[in-house]
C-alpha cells in the first residue's frame, strides 16, 4: 500500500506559494504534486489523490469551475480552498459545488496544517461510510437511530435525526445552508426553518446550547460539526 | 384654494385632524374684531384685547394702528410698539403702509393690523392688505385686525341694497372662515349716532355727504343685524366642528349641494353671491355652472368679462366652478342632468328680464326649471332694479359679412333658375320645395340669419315669379296667401332648426379642435427626450393656442432662471423675477391679474406636479385688460399639467440613467476592489506563509529550504513593495500632482539601466536589442522613462510565455524617435488595443489572468503623455505577439545635429 502517505495536489498559478507548500506539507510527511493552472489539475487528477489545495484566482479553467468539473464527473476526492478571496458569496459557492474547507490568504503554516489534516480524515470517513459516530460524550448509531449524550439516550424528532445524520456524515466539513435544505427537506426556500431545527438540536444534544461545542455556525455560510479525534 | 375654503366652510368628522394639523405647522391666530360701520369702536377694542395679551407676558407689536387722531384711542397705543411703516410714492403724494417684510423680521408673537379691508398702494407686494396678514400668519405670528360688515364680499350685494352705496373694496369669505376668532363690536344705532355728532366719529371729509345718508338708523340697525348674523354663523360653524370632533350627533344637513346656474350677464356676480350666502347657511358646498352655447361662444368681449369676472368671483368665495358644453339641448336639460348627476339639492337661478314674447319663442329657462326640477329646490333670484343700466342687447351675431349673404342670395337665384325651368313640367305646386332647398342650403353653409334672408328672398320671388298676378308682388288668389303664408313658416322653421345644428356642429369643431391640439400635444411630448426639447415645445404650444409670449422657468441653484421662451427671451425684469420667484416659493399665480405682485409684466403659474412645483410659467401680451378668460386659463392649466408631467418623466428617465451608471459604477468599483485585494494579498500570503514555516517547522527544514524560504520572503515582498509603488504613481497621476523633471537624456542608457533593473524578471526570457546609433538627446525625465521601460518589460514577461524572445528597438522614423517592445505571446484581441491602457483593464477580465496590477500599462500611458509623447498597442504582422510603441518628437536642432 503507497498510500501510507498521502498524496496531495497543489494548484496555484504562483509560483512561490507552491514552492512555500511544497516545502511545508512535505515536513509533514505529505506526497506534493503540483499545477499551475485548472487544465493541468483535471490532467493530474485523473491519478488518484487524497487531498486538493486549490487556489480560485486560475489562469484558464478558474478554481470553482475546476471543482465543479471534478464533482461533476464523480471524484469525490476532498477538496480545501485557499483563496485570497474572502467574501461570503464566494466562500458559499465554493461549499455548495462541494468544498470541504476553505481557507483565505494569507494564512499561517500551522493552521494550514491542522485543516489539511481534518480534510484528509473526513476523506477518510466518506469511504469508510462507519455507522456508528462518536465525538467525545456524543454518541450516534446511524443504523439503529440512537442518539446518547454523555451515555444518556437522547429522544430527536425524525428530522433533527435527519439533519443530525448529515452533519455526522460531513463531519468536519462545512454545510452551507442550502445544502442542509436539500438533504433534510428537498427545498431550499426557508433557511428560517434550518435555523429553528438546529437550535432544537443544539438544546437537545449539547450541554450547554447557547455556547454549542459540537455545532459550530459559520457566519454567513452554514453549519459545521466537530470532527472526531484520531 | 376652492376645495380648503370649501373644507372650512363646512366641517367635515376629520375636524380634530385638521386642527391637530395647524398646531403642527404653527399657523399664526387671526382674531377679527367685526363691526357693523365706522365709528363703533373695533379699534378702541382691538386695543384694550391687545394690551391684555401684553400684560400676560405676550411680544405684541403695532404693524398699522388707524388712530384717526382720536385721544383714547392714541393713549392706548402708549405702551405697545409701533413698528415703522413703509413709504411709497404715489404720483404726487406718499402714502404710509404697513411693511410685512418688517413685520417678518421682527417677528412678534402677536401683530395688530388695522382695516382688514384696506387696498395697499400701487407698487406693494400684494394689492390688499387681507394677503399681507396672511401671509404673517402663514409665518407663524398671531394677528388682531378690524372689519366693517360691508366690506365682507358676499354682504357686498346686500349693503349695496340696504345703503346704497356699493363699497370697493372687499374681502373674500375664506379669510373670515379663516379666522380663529371673531368678535362683534357692537354699538346701538343711536349711541353711534350721538358719536357721530359729537365727532368722534373719523369721516373722509370728501365722502363726508354720502356717509352722512349712510349713518341712517334704518342702515345702521340692517347693518348691525348683519354683522351680528354673521358672527352667529361662524359661532355656528364652529359649534358644528366642535359637535363633529366629539362625535356628538345632531342635525346638520348632510349632502346639501348648491348649484347656481350663471350666463353672461351683469347679474351673475350677484347670484354668486347669493349662491354663497345660501351655502354657508346650508353648511354646503357650491358650484357655479355656466352652460356653454353657440350663442355665448359669440359673446362680445365686455359681456365675455362679465361672465369671467362672476367666476373669477365664484373663485375668491371659495365657489367651485364648471363649465359646460350645451349637449345641443336645451340648457335645462344639461343643467338638470348635471343637478342630479352631482347630488344637488339646491339650484339658484336669475329672474331674466326677457319679454313675454321672446320667452313664448325660445321657452323660459326659469319656468322649465321649476315645472322639471323634481325634487330639488328652485331659487329665483330678482335681479337687483338698481345700480345697473338696464341690459344692453350687445350680443355680436358673427360680425356682419356680406359673404354669406351672398351665397344666401345665389341659392335662392340658382333655385329660381331650377324652378323656372321645372315649372312648365311639374306646375307651380312643386316650386316652393325647390325655394324651401335653397333655405335649408343657406342655412347648413351660413348659418341662421344668411338663411332667414334666404327665406324672405325666396318668399319674394315665389309670390314675384310664380303666383299670379306674375311679375308683381299681389296674390289675386287667397288660396295661394295661405300657400305662401305657409311656405314662409315652414322656411323659418326649418332654417332655425338647420342653423341650430350647425352650430352645435360648430361648437363640436371648436373642442374638438382643443382636444385634438391637446393629444397632439401630448404625444409631441410624449417624443421629447430632453428637458430642453419639453420645454421649448410647451411654450411654443402655450403661445400659439393662447396668442400669447411664453416664459418658462425652471430653478437652477436654488434660483429661478429662463430656460425657454416663445418668442425667446433671455433675461425678465426684476419685478417679473419677484413675482415668478414668488410663485415658485408659494406654488401659486402671481403677477399681472393675480392678487400678489400685481405689477409685473407677466402673469406667473407654477408647474405642478405630485411632488410640488418644478417650474414657472410666465405669460405676457401687449393686449391692455386681462390676460386670460376662465376658458383659456383652464386651457393653460391643462396645458401645465401636461407640460409638467412630460418635464417630471424627462427628469425621472433622468434619474434612472443615472441610477444605471451609479449601479455600473459600483459595479466595477467592486470588481476593482477584488483585483486590488488580491493584488495585495498574494505576495502577502507567501511571506506570510514562508515566515510561519520557518517558525513554526524550523526544525523540520534543511538549511537550502530555510534559503529558499526566505528568498521568497524577500521577493515577494519586493513584489508587494513595486504595486505600493504603482498604485502611488497612479494616485500621483491621477491626482495631477506629477511634474516631470526633464533634462537631454541619451534614450539608450536608459533601456540599458531599465533592462538591468528587470534583468531578475526576464530571466525566464531571452531579450534582444535593436538600437540605432548616433541617436540625438531627447528631453525626458530619467525616473520616469525607465519607470515607463520597465513597466513594458514587465508586461512582456508576464504574458510571453518563457523562453520566447523580447525584442527592443529603438529608431528614428522622420522627425520622431520610435522605441517598441516586441514580444512572441498570444498578443492583444484587436478589440482591446486601446483598452489595454485603462486602469485595471485586467479587472475586467475576471480570474482569467496572470499576476500582475493592471496598473502598469495605464501608469506608463501617464508618464507618456506627461513627457509629451504617445503609446499605443498593436500586435505583430509576422507571428502572434504584442507590440507597444513609444513616439517622441525629437527637438529642432536634433535633426540636423544627427545626420
Amino acid at each position: 500500500m503507497t498510500a501510507l502517505r498521502p498524496r496531495i495536489l497543489v494548484v496555484d498559478d504562483e509560483p512561490p506559494i507552491r514552492r512555500l507548500l511544497r516545502t511545508g506539507l512535505a515536513t509533514q510527511g505529505f506526497d506534493i504534486v503540483d499545477a499551475a493552472d485548472g487544465e493541468k489539475a483535471l490532467d493530474a487528477l485523473s491519478a488518484r489523490h487524497d487531498l486538493v489545495i486549490l487556489d480560485l484566482g486560475l489562469p484558464g479553467i478558474n478554481g470553482l469551475e475546476v471543482l465543479r468539473l471534478m464533482r461533476e464527473r464523480g471524484d469525490a476526492t476532498p477538496v480545501l480552498i485557499l483563496s485570497s478571496r474572502d467574501d461570503e458569496v464566494g466562500k458559499v459557492k465554493a461549499f455548495d459545488l462541494g468544498a470541504d474547507d476553505y481557507v483565505t490568504k494569507p494564512f499561517g503554516m500551522n493552521e494550514l496544517i491542522a485543516r489539511v489534516r481534518t480534510a484528509l480524515r473526513h476523506g477518510v470517513q466518506t469511504e469508510g461510510g462507519k455507522p456508528t459516530f462518536r465525538l467525545d460524550g456524543l454518541d450516534v448509531d446511524l443504523v439503529r437511530r440512537v442518539v446518547k449524550r454523555d451515555g444518556i439516550e437522547v429522544k430527536l424528532s425524525p428530522k433533527e435525526f435527519d439533519l443530525l445524520r448529515v452533519l455526522v456524515q460531513n463531519a468536519g466539513k462545512v454545510l452551507t445552508h442550502a445544502f442542509l435544505l436539500r438533504q433534510v427537506w428537498g427545498t431550499t426556500t426557508d433557511p428560517q426553518q434550518l435555523r429553528v431545527y438546529v437550535r432544537q438540536l443544539r438544546q437537545k444534544i449539547e450541554r450547554v446550547p447557547d455556547q454549542p461545542v459540537w455545532i459550530a455556525t459559520e457566519v454567513g455560510v452554514g453549519y459545521r460539526l466537530r470532527a472526531p479525534e484520531t | 384654494m376652492d376645495k380648503d375654503a370649501r373644507d372650512r366652510r363646512r366641517p367635515s368628522p376629520d375636524a380634530l385632524l385638521r386642527s391637530a394639523q395647524r398646531d403642527e405647522h404653527r399657523v399664526g391666530r387671526l382674531k377679527i374684531f367685526l363691526g357693523a360701520a365706522p365709528g363703533v369702536g373695533k379699534t378702541y377694542a382691538m386695543l384694550l384685547a391687545a394690551r391684555a395679551r401684553l400684560k400676560e407676558g405676550v411680544d405684541v407689536v403695532a404693524a398699522v394702528v388707524e388712530t384717526h387722531g382720536r385721544g383714547e384711542t392714541q393713549a392706548l397705543l402708549a405702551d405697545l410698539e409701533v413698528l415703522p411703516r413703509r413709504l411709497v410714492d404715489y404720483r404726487t403724494r406718499v402714502l404710509d403702509e404697513m411693511d410685512p417684510d418688517a413685520v417678518l423680521a421682527r417677528k412678534p408673537e402677536l401683530a395688530l393690523v388695522d382695516e382688514l379691508a384696506h387696498t395697499n398702494a400701487e407698487g406693494s407686494r400684494h394689492p390688499k392688505r387681507y394677503l399681507d396678514v396672511e401671509e404673517l400668519l402663514d409665518a407663524g405670528i398671531d394677528v388682531y385686525t378690524t372689519l366693517n360688515v360691508q366690506h365682507v364680499e358676499s354682504l357686498n350685494g346686500v349693503v349695496a341694497q340696504i345703503t346704497r352705496i356699493r363699497v370697493r373694496e372687499t374681502v373674500p369669505d375664506a379669510i373670515l372662515d379663516r379666522a380663529d376668532d371673531i368678535e362683534a363690536i357692537d354699538l346701538a344705532p343711536e349711541d353711534l349716532i350721538q358719536r357721530l355728532r359729537e365727532g368722534k366719529v373719523y369721516v373722509p371729509r370728501q365722502a363726508e355727504r354720502a356717509l352722512r345718508s349712510f349713518f341712517s338708523p334704518g342702515n345702521l340697525t340692517a347693518l348691525r343685524e348683519l354683522a351680528l348674523r354673521r358672527t352667529a354663523q361662524r359661532v355656528d360653524a364652529q359649534l358644528l366642528a366642535h359637535m363633529q370632533s366629539n362625535a356628538i350627533s345632531g342635525p346638520w344637513a348632510a349632502g346639501e349641494r348648491v348649484l347656481v346656474c350663471i350666463g353672461a350677464n351683469a347679474d351673475a356676480e350677484n347670484l354668486v353671491r347669493h349662491a354663497k350666502r345660501i351655502a354657508d347657511r346650508l353648511h354646503a358646498s357650491a358650484t357655479a355652472i355656466h352652460v356653454e352655447t353657440a350663442h355665448s361662444l359669440r359673446l362680445d368681449a365686455a359681456r365675455l368679462d362679465s361672465l369671467a369676472e362672476a367666476l373669477r368671483l365664484a373663485g375668491r368665495l371659495g365657489v367651485e366652478t364648471v363649465t359646460l358644453p350645451s349637449g345641443g339641448r336645451r340648457i335645462v336639460d344639461d343643467l338638470l342632468a348635471y343637478a342630479r348627476a352631482n347630488n344637488v339639492t339646491h339650484i339658484i337661478v336669475g329672474r331674466t328680464r326677457r319679454s313675454r314674447w321672446t320667452e313664448m319663442l325660445g321657452g323660459s329657462i326659469v319656468s322649465d326649471l321649476v315645472r322639471r326640477a323634481g325634487c330639488i329646490n328652485v331659487h329665483v333670484i330678482a335681479e337687483p332694479e338698481t345700480e345697473r343700466p338696464p341690459e344692453v342687447r350687445t350680443t355680436l351675431r358673427e360680425p356682419l359679412k356680406l359673404a354669406p349673404y351672398a351665397a344666401a342670395f345665389a341659392f335662392v337665384f340658382g333655385a329660381l333658375a331650377v324652378a323656372e325651368g321645372i315649372e312648365p313640367a311639374f306646375g307651380v305646386q312643386n316650386v316652393d320645395l325647390v325655394f324651401l332647398t335653397a333655405v335649408v342650403a343657406a342655412a347648413i353653409s351660413s348659418g341662421l340669419y344668411p338663411s332667414l334672408f334666404a327665406v324672405v328672398l325666396s318668399t319674394l320671388a315665389y309670390n314675384f315669379f310664380f303666383l299670379p298676378p306674375l311679375y308683381t308682388f299681389t296674390i289675386a288668389d287667397p288660396t295661394n296667401v295661405a300657400a305662401l303664408f305657409f311656405f314662409t313658416l315652414v322656411a323659418v322653421l326649418v332654417s332655425n332648426l338647420t342653423a341650430r345644428v350647425r352650430s352645435q356642429a360648430t361648437i363640436a369643431q371648436a373642442r374638438a379642435r382643443t382636444t385634438e391640439a391637446l393629444y397632439s400635444f401630448s404625444r409631441k411630448l410624449a417624443q421629447c427626450v430632453g428637458a430642453d426639447d419639453v420645454l421649448w415645445a410647451m411654450a411654443y404650444q402655450i403661445a400659439s393656442m393662447l396668442g400669447v409670449r411664453v416664459v418658462v422657468l425652471l430653478p437652477e441653484n436654488g434660483m429661478l432662471a429662463v430656460r425657454a421662451g416663445y418668442p425667446p427671451e433671455d433675461e425678465l425684469a426684476a419685478a417679473d423675477l419677484a413675482a415668478a420667484q414668488w410663485t415658485w416659493s408659494r406654488n401659486a399665480p402671481a403677477g399681472r391679474g393675480a392678487d400678489t405682485l400685481p405689477g409685473a409684466q407677466r402673469f406667473f403659474a407654477p408647474m405642478r406636479t405630485a411632488r410640488g412645483p418644478i417650474g414657472v410659467v410666465g405669460l405676457d401680451t401687449d393686449k391692455p385688460g386681462a390676460l386670460l378668460t376662465p376658458d383659456q386659463r383652464r386651457l393653460f392649466d391643462a396645458l401645465l399639467d401636461q407640460g409638467a408631467l412630460a418635464l417630471e418623466r424627462v427628469h425621472l428617465v433622468a434619474d434612472l440613467d443615472d441610477a444605471r451608471r451609479a449601479a455600473e459604477t459600483d459595479k466595477l468599483r467592486s470588481a476593482l476592489l477584488t483585483s486590488i485585494s488580491h493584488d495585495l494579498r498574494t505576495p502577502l500570503a507567501s511571506v506570510l506563509g514562508s515566515a510561519t514555516t520557518i517558525r513554526d517547522l524550523g526544525s523540520a527544514l534543511d538549511d537550502e529550504e530555510k534559503a529558499n524560504l526566505v528568498a521568497t520572503i524577500i521577493e515577494e515582498s519586493e513584489r508587494l513593495n513595486r504595486f505600493i509603488a504603482n498604485l502611488l504613481d497612479m494616485t500621483k497621476l491621477e491626482s495631477g500632482a506629477l511634474k516631470p523633471n526633464v533634462t537631454p537624456m541619451d534614450v539608450g542608457e536608459i533601456v540599458g539601466a531599465a533592462l538591468h533593473r528587470a534583468a531578475k524578471i526576464l530571466a525566464g526570457h531571452a531579450v534582444r536589442t535593436e538600437m540605432e546609433r548616433d541617436l540625438p538627446m531627447l528631453d525626458l525625465d530619467p525616473v520616469l522613462f525607465e519607470q515607463i521601460l520597465f513597466n513594458l518589460l514587465d508586461n512582456a514577461a508576464k504574458y510571453a510565455p518563457e523562453g520566447t524572445t523580447i525584442t527592443i528597438r529603438l529608431e528614428r522614423q522622420r522627425a520622431q524617435l520610435v522605441l517598441q517592445v516586441i514580444d512572441e505571446g498570444a498578443g492583444i484581441p484587436a478589440a482591446d488595443t486601446k483598452l489595454v491602457f485603462e486602469k485595471f483593464y485586467r479587472a475586467r477580465k475576471g480570474d482569467r489572468v496572470r499576476a500582475g496590477t493592471g496598473l502598469g500599462l495605464a501608469i506608463s500611458r501617464g508618464f507618456v503623455e506627461a513627457m509629451g509623447g504617445t503609446i499605443e498597442a498593436s500586435n505583430r504582422a509576422d507571428r502572434p505577439g504584442a507590440v507597444l510603441t513609444l513616439r517622441f518628437t525629437m527637438p529642432n536642432g536634433a535633426l540636423g545635429s544627427a545626420a
